[in-house]
C-alpha cells in the first residue's frame, strides 16, 4: 500500500467515523436529523453552508475555467459574493417563518405561504430532479481524484462506491449534524490544500502571483479579461449568469433547508457578512489553472489541469493528500443532497401528496430508508449509466432559480398569489428546457435561465394582480 | 418599511452595482494593481469589502429598528 492510498483512506475513515459520532448524543427525530434541531451557531451553520458551496468544483471546475477558459471562471467569486449579500436579507425572514410553523424543507415553505399542496409536490419534484445531477457530478469528481491521485491503485468506481456507502452511513445515522461536523476536517484539508498549491506554483514556476500574470499579460493578454477564451461568455453573459447563479444559490433545496438549522435569526445575518472571506480560497484555486495554462498548455480537458499540475510540481505522497482533500470535498456535499432528496421524498412527496395522516415517526423512518433507495439510485446511475444525467445537470441552476419569485414575494409581498407563483413556475421551467435544449443558451448574449427569471417574475407578478383572490 | 430596513437595502445594492452593473466599465488588464490584472483586482475589491457593507448594514438596522419580540426573548 502506497503512501498516497493510505492517506486517502485514513481521511474518508475518519470522517466517517466522526459523521456518525456526530449524532451520537441526540435522540434522532426528524427535527434533529433535517434542520440539527435548529440549535447551529454560527461556526456550525458557517461549516455546513461552506460545506455545501465548496464541492469538488471548486477543486477541478475553477481551476479547470481558469485554464481553458480564462476570465470566466472570475463568475464564480462575484456570484458567491452576491449570494451572501441576497441571504443577509431574505433568509432571516424565512428562518422565523420556519421556526413559527416548524419547517423542515422548501416545498414546506411553498406549502405554508401558497396553502397548495399539490405546489408542494412540485415543488419538491423539481428540487429532486435538479439534486440528482448535482449529485452524480459529485461523485463523477471523487471518482476521478481518488483514481488519480493513488496513481490508479483505486479505480474510480471503487473509490466511488467505497465513500459514498460511508457518506450515506452518517446521512442515515447523523442526518445534518454529520455534514456540518464532517466539514470540519473537509474544510481544514481543502484550506491546507489550495493554500499550499495556489500561492505554491505560482511562485515555483514563476517567482511569485504578479509575475505570474505578468507572464500570462505578455503571452496573451484576452485571456485575463472577458470573455477570455470562451466568445459565448461575453460581459454580458456574466453579467446575466452572476445574477441568474447569485439569486438561484439559495433556492436549491438543500442550501436552503440548512437556513432553517440556525439558532436565532442573528447567527444567520452574523453569518452572511463573514461568508464572503470563504471565497479567498477560490482565488487561490484560479491561481493553479492560471499556472497550468502556461506551464502545462494542450491539456484535452481543462477539468484535468489542477492534479495535473499537482503531479508535476510535488511528489506522489502529496498528491494523495490532496486526494484525500478533494474525497471529503466530494463527500460532504453528496451527503447533504442524499439527506434532503430522502426528506423530500419522504415528507413531500409521500405525505404531501399521498398520506398527510402520517405522523412524524413514520415521515423520520421512511426518510431514513430513502437515503438507501437514493444510495442506491445514485450509486447505480454513477457506475454504470454515467452520462445518463448529463442534460439534467444543464438545467439544475436554471431550475432552482425559479422558486426565487416565489420565495422572495412570499415573504415579503402580500399580494402574490397562488396561481401567480404556479403560472410563472411553470412557464419559466418551460423556457429553460426549450431555450437550453432548443441550442438558444445563450439567448441574445444573456444566460437563457436569466431570460427564463424575468418572464417568470413577471408572469408571477402580473397574474397575482391580475387574479385578485 | 422600516428606517433602518431601507438604509440597509440601499446598502445592500453597493455589492451588485459595483460586482454586476460595473464590469463593462473595468473589463480590462491593465493597469496591473498589486500582481492581479485590473478586472480581478477590481473583483477581489469588492468581495473584500462586501462583509464590511454589510456589517454597516447590520448596524444600521440594529440602531433605527426597535428590536422585535423574538430578539426580546
Amino acid at each position: 500500500m502506497n503512501a498516497a492510498l493510505l492517506i486517502i483512506s485514513g481521511t474518508i475513515l475518519v470522517s466517517t467515523l466522526v459523521g456518525v459520532y456526530a449524532g451520537r448524543r441526540v435522540k434522532m427525530n426528524l427535527e434533529n436529523w433535517t434542520v440539527g434541531g435548529r440549535q447551529f451557531g454560527v461556526v456550525l451553520i458557517w461549516l455546513l453552508m461552506a460545506g455545501e458551496i465548496y464541492t469538488t468544483f471548486t477543486f477541478l471546475g475553477a481551476s479547470g475555467w481558469a485554464y481553458s477558459k480564462g476570465a470566466p471562471t472570475y463568475y464564480i467569486l462575484i456570484y458567491g459574493t452576491l449570494a451572501y449579500t441576497l441571504s443577509f436579507f431574505i433568509l432571516p425572514e424565512l428562518w422565523k417563518l420556519g421556526k413559527r410553523h416548524g419547517l423542515h424543507t422548501q416545498p414546506d415553505f411553498f406549502i405554508k405561504i401558497y396553502r397548495s399542496r399539490a405546489l408542494g409536490v412540485l415543488v419538491a419534484v423539481i428540487g429532486i430532479v435538479s439534486i440528482l445531477p448535482y449529485l452524480q457530478l459529485q461523485l463523477a469528481g471523487l471518482g476521478f481524484i481518488v483514481e488519480v491521485a493513488s496513481n490508479g491503485a483505486v479505480g474510480s468506481k471503487l473509490a466511488i462506491g467505497i465513500s459514498f456507502i460511508l457518506t450515506c452511513v452518517f446521512v442515515y445515522t447523523s442526518g445534518i449534524r454529520g455534514s456540518a461536523w464532517v466539514s470540519v476536517i473537509k474544510d481544514i484539508m481543502m484550506i491546507a490544500a489550495v493554500a499550499i498549491v495556489g500561492l505554491g506554483v505560482p511562485r515555483i514556476y514563476f517567482g511569485g502571483i504578479g509575475k505570474m500574470f505578468k507572464a500570462i499579460i505578455a503571452q496573451k493578454p484576452e485571456h485575463l479579461v472577458f470573455p477570455g477564451a470562451a466568445p459565448s461568455m461575453d460581459v454580458l453573459w456574466i453579467m446575466s449568469t452572476v445574477l441568474l447563479t447569485g439569486l438561484g444559490f439559495y433556492m436549491w433545496p438543500h442550501v436552503f433547508g440548512s437556513a432553517f438549522s440556525a439558532k436565532s435569526e442573528k447567527v444567520i445575518k452574523r453569518n452572511a457578512i463573514i461568508m464572503p472571506f470563504y471565497q479567498i480560497p477560490i482565488l487561490l484555486v484560479f491561481m493553479v489553472g492560471f499556472t497550468a495554462f502556461l506551464v502545462l498548455p494542450g491539456l484535452k480537458n481543462g477539468d484535468t489541469a489542477f492534479l495535473a499540475l499537482v503531479q508535476k510540481t510535488y511528489p506522489s505522497w502529496f498528491l494523495g493528500f490532496i486526494g484525500a482533500a478533494g474525497a471529503v470535498t466530494a463527500m460532504v456535499p453528496a451527503s447533504i443532497l442524499v439527506l434532503f432528496a430522502a426528506a423530500l421524498l419522504a415528507k413531500n412527496v409521500y405525505q404531501t401528496g399521498f398520506n398527510p395522516e402520517a405522523g412524524e415517526d413514520r415521515i423520520m423512518r421512511l426518510s431514513r430508508a430513502m437515503v438507501l433507495v437514493v444510495m442506491t439510485a445514485a450509486l447505480a446511475l454513477a457506475l454504470f449509466f454515467p452520462n445518463a444525467l448529463v442534460n439534467l445537470l444543464l438545467i439544475g441552476y436554471d431550475g432552482v432559480s425559479q422558486f426565487f419569485p416565489g420565495v422572495v414575494l412570499g415573504l415579503f409581498w402580500k399580494r402574490v398569489s397562488r396561481a401567480g407563483v404556479v403560472c410563472g413556475l411553470v412557464a419559466g421551467i418551460a423556457l429553460v428546457i426549450f431555450l437550453v435544449f432548443g441550442g438558444h443558451d445563450p439567448f441574445l448574449g444573456l444566460n437563457a435561465g436569466f431570460v427564463a427569471l424575468a418572464v417568470n417574475a413577471v408572469i408571477t407578478v402580473g397574474v397575482s394582480l391580475l387574479a385578485k383572490s | 418599511m422600516r428606517k433602518g430596513t431601507r438604509f440597509a437595502l440601499l446598502l445592500g445594492a453597493v455589492p451588485f452595482l459595483m460586482l454586476v452593473f460595473a464590469l463593462p466599465f473595468v473589463n480590462r488588464a491593465e493597469p496591473v494593481i498589486l500582481g492581479f490584472p485590473f478586472v480581478l483586482f477590481w473583483i477581489l475589491l469588492w468581495v473584500a469589502l462586501t462583509p464590511l457593507v454589510l456589517f454597516l448594514a447590520y448596524k444600521i438596522e440594529k440602531k433605527f429598528n426597535p428590536p422585535d419580540d423574538e430578539e426580546k426573548r
